[in-house]
């Protein structure tokens, strides 16, 4: 019988198999009462080696597995590869094409920013954002489903542009959409940020300092959170980013309330960035001249996108065959999830369950 | 001595002349034993038929305040749901771990449900709608009241499961941050009431319902009793977003399904004490005392759904502040504001 | 003066049985297929780490539960004192006030010494 007025650490799995690791994220935790003295992430529960399927498919045959990845935001995730593969081919998108695609990578952004709104709101205890957000969204996915007659997984766009031009009455429902959303935005800061149990349940929980964020080479709003002014579509404006006035949100507080301010705030950033879009829209094509069979020249290009979670790269490798050599996928959740164990140090079960839920992590992407 | 359920069944039946012919060949004891083991069984069967309603209430108050619409397919507006709820327990394969406490993981559920049928004998439904009028009735509801904690911690130390042990220590940490501010702020209540008896409580409400007099016990009672029930933002026994399913984790069947009606019955009777300690009870014009007993209690539930669909969860340590540092000393500032007041007047 | 106590006695028997007729109902009813995967604990989906769940697990409220015993003994102390005040007046009251003052200056003691705090956080 060992001592028993000794406190003994209880080793316990949070996940896969949890309502707070959105989906089958598992982390092992050795717990001391409430209070959790180590996490450790364990990931790979949903992968289905994408990376390689790629290898034995066409350029274009590629593009729809590219939507399985981040399934929040699949938008983000086609331009993110069709953008790598024309630098390969050094190919030029029309310009009504690169317009399409900001609004509808945007669009997709603010989509994936309301699933995580909604699921993180969850995490917390709080059940009514999660219908709230959901009915934004699926205004979002009913404009998606007009543009392309698909809700999830698009594979709208193509290598050279995108698939479908707008139809009839399109412009109209997105101005619509674009009129009432700031509205329910406030709505949910109602409920939430004004909120005394929401704020002491976030301000000052899951510290990532700012050193720690640039050494575990995290992204996104959760660098921008821990005060890094870092944003692909800033720092080095693809597509047509440069033209459109739109600030990129910096917070110093590190924690998980900082990275909901910042994602309240990228929301209405991209609605400014799709307005603008929307109302400078040019005519013309929708597709580049794009040879029938795609076959780069043998070489390499690393290309990114500004992803609703983060840096997301591309590196495809050519051999000169129809197929790429080796597809390397930098994904920013992979990246994000590694820092959780600085941000949980010594943190409660609660605050554990809060900071994943404020990662914004998708186990699709994740584990590939 | 206030007329309880059992005097008026026996003024029924005598003036039915039925009471005299059983007085005839049985003893008055067997017969008060027969009568009142009636009444406690429609007691109960009301109340249960009303709790598995209040699942469907609570499934359509969230539905509404979430812009769903919730059950429909079973009924009218989904009215047969909580009886098909039921039949799909009740023929639930009990599954459970090999390793569980057999016993404690079989009384849990019992230790938990009995309690808060217990409690209805002592609330005053209506005027005459007692079962009984027990002389320390407060000091009772508040003890028996707080006993299902019991049947949380047997159940979560039996199951063998660490998410179960976890919502086991957090249910103990919240009962011993809000029972002792629960008793006292309904100390200012019997010091207005001069008894403790329930209907006497009751009938010194008549004109002035007592959360006028005493807003903050009020207060301190309702968040409380919220802790109490383990509802959010309090819901530490459960908190699904963390601990799983919490202390029923490895639960199924039929004995899962008495933890769940424990906790339904357990926030109707949170409704009638609270409508009994401070809205006044059945005091009320031109209704029936019952029907005023029944509005005032569905407003108390629906309030507590409703905070349910608004607020998120607090943290443990939180809880235990909140309850320590703010509830604590407001409840004693208020046994002596109500003490001082009382003593000066 | 024991009077009342009878309804609460046979609604415990009532209460008692509502349970046990369900569950001898619904072990009647309710089909059976064991296997072995159904007997392990949940943990999530993997095999539970660590193997037994009782253990010493920290209790960072212990000190809580001291104190908690000490106030609820007053509470009920309290509630004769409150049943009867109108009859005792100013000087009851005052007396009462002495009694709740030394329980407070305990509680005040707790605050100061931090065992109203949340105990682990590193």
């Amino acid at each position: 019988m060992s001592d028993i007025r000794k406190v003994v650490e209880i080793p316990i799995n949070m996940g896969p198999a949890h309502p707070a690791t959105h989906g089958v994220l598992r982390l092992r935790l050795k717990l001391e009462g409430e209070i959790v003295r180590e996490v450790d992430p364990v990931i790979g529960y949903l992968h289905r080696g994408i990376e390689k399927l790629a290898e034995s498919l066409t350029y274009p045959q590629f593009i729809p597995y590219t939507d399985r990845l981040d399934y929040a935001g699949s938008m983000l995730n086609n331009l993110g590869y069709v953008k790598a593969v024309e630098e390969l081919l050094g190919i030029e998108v029309p310009e009504r094409a690169e317009y399409l695609r900001v609004m509808t990578t945007e669009l997709s952004r603010i989509a994936s920013h309301l699933v995580w709104l909604s699921a993180w709101g969850l995490d917390l205890g709080a059940m009514a954002p999660f219908f709230y957000c959901f009915r934004e969204r699926e205004e979002i996915l009913n404009i998606f489903e007009m543009l392309c007659g698909a809700r999830i997984t698009f594979s709208y766009m193509r290598i050279g542009g995108v698939s479908k031009d707008m139809p009839e009455g399109f412009a109209d429902r997105l101005q619509n959409f674009l009129d009432i959303f700031p509205e329910k935005l406030s709505e949910y800061e109602t409920i939430l940020t004004e909120n005394e149990i929401f704020l002491a349940r976030t301000v000052g929980v899951g510290i990532l300092p700012k050193e720690d964020a640039i050494d575990y080479g995290v992204t996104g709003p959760i660098a921008r959170a821990s005060g890094l002014e870092y944003d692909t579509r800033k720092i080095e404006p693809y597509s047509i980013y440069d033209r459109f006035d739109f600030r990129i949100p910096v917070e110093h507080g590190c924690d998980v309330y900082s990275r909901y301010l910042i994602r309240v705030e990228e929301m209405k950033q991209s609605m400014k960035i799709v307005q603008q879009a929307l109302d400078k829209i040019p005519e013309g094509e929708i597709m580049a001249k794009v040879p029938k069979k795609i076959k780069p020249e043998p070489g390499r290009v690393y290309s990114r996108v500004e992803g609703s979670k983060g840096e997301l790269g591309f590196l495809i490798i050519s051999d000169g065959s129809d197929k790429p050599y080796r597809l390397r996928i930098r994904s920013p959740a992979y990246s994000n999830v590694a820092a959780l164990p600085v941000m949980c140090e010594n943190a409660k079960i609660a605050d554990v369950v809060a900071t994943v839920g404020s990662l914004d992590i998708c186990l699709g992407e994740m584990d590939r | 001595m206030t007329t309880t359920m059992y005097d008026s069944l026996v003024g029924i039946l005598s003036q039915l002349g039925v009471y005299q012919i059983l007085s005839g060949f049985l003893p008055e004891i067997v017969i008060r034993i027969m009568l009142v083991l009636a009444i406690a069984g429609v007691v109960a069967t009301v109340a249960s038929l009303i709790l598995a309603y209040l699942t469907w209430l609570e499934r359509k108050v969230l539905s509404d305040i979430q812009q769903r619409i919730g059950p429909m397919r079973t009924g009218p507006h989904g009215l047969l749901q909580p009886i098909a709820d039921g039949i799909k327990l009740l023929v639930k394969e009990d599954v459970h771990p090999k390793t569980i406490d057999k016993w404690v993981f079989l009384l849990a559920p019992i230790v938990m449900f009995v309690p808060v049928v217990v409690v209805l004998a002592v609330i005053p439904f209506g005027k005459t709608l007692v079962m009984t009028d027990l002389s320390v009735g407060i000091v009772f509801l508040l003890a028996v009241s707080s006993l299902p904690t019991l049947g949380i911690i047997m159940a979560s130390w039996a199951q063998n499961n660490k998410y179960a042990v976890l919502a086991g220590l957090r249910r103990a940490a919240e009962i011993i941050s809000y029972e002792i501010s629960m008793v006292l702020a309904a100390i200012g209540v019997v010091l207005l009431a001069g008894t403790l008896s329930l209907p006497g409580i009751v009938e010194a409400q008549t004109g002035l319902p007592y959360i006028i007099l005493q807003p903050l016990g009020f207060l301190i009672f309702f968040i409380g009793l919220l802790a109490d029930l383990g509802r959010i933002p309090f819901d530490f026994q459960e908190s699904e977003s963390e601990l799983v399913a919490g202390y029923t984790t490895e639960y199924s069947g039929m004995k899962f399904s008495f933890f769940f009606l424990a906790e339904y019955l357990e926030l109707f009777v949170a409704g009638g004490i609270l409508t009994t300690l401070y809205l006044g009870g059945w005091n009320g014009p031109f209704l029936p005392s019952w029907l005023w007993f029944a509005i005032k209690t569905f407003i108390v539930i629906w309030v507590i759904l409703w905070i349910r669909a608004t607020l998120p969860r607090v943290r443990i340590d939180q809880l235990l502040d909140i309850g320590w540092k703010w509830l604590l000393p407001l409840a004693l500032l208020n046994i002596a504001i109500t003490g001082g007041v009382l003593a000066v007047m | 003066m024991m009077s009342g106590y009878m309804e609460i006695a046979l609604i415990t028997i009532v209460g008692i049985l509502f349970p046990v007729i369900a569950f001898v109902a619904s072990w009647l009813l309710r089909p059976s297929h064991p296997n072995d995967e159904k007997f392990t604990i949940y943990e999530c989906g993997e095999i539970a780490l660590g193997g037994d769940s009782r253990k010493n697990i920290g209790i960072q409220f212990y000190l809580f539960a001291l104190i908690f015993v000490i106030f609820d003994v007053e509470a009920i102390f309290l509630y004769p004192w409150a049943v009867s005040f109108g009859g005792l007046g100013a000087f009851a009251f005052i007396e009462m006030m002495i009694f709740i003052g030394v329980l407070v200056a305990g509680y005040a003691y707790a605050w100061k010494i931090g065992a109203l705090e949340w105990v682990g956080d590193a």
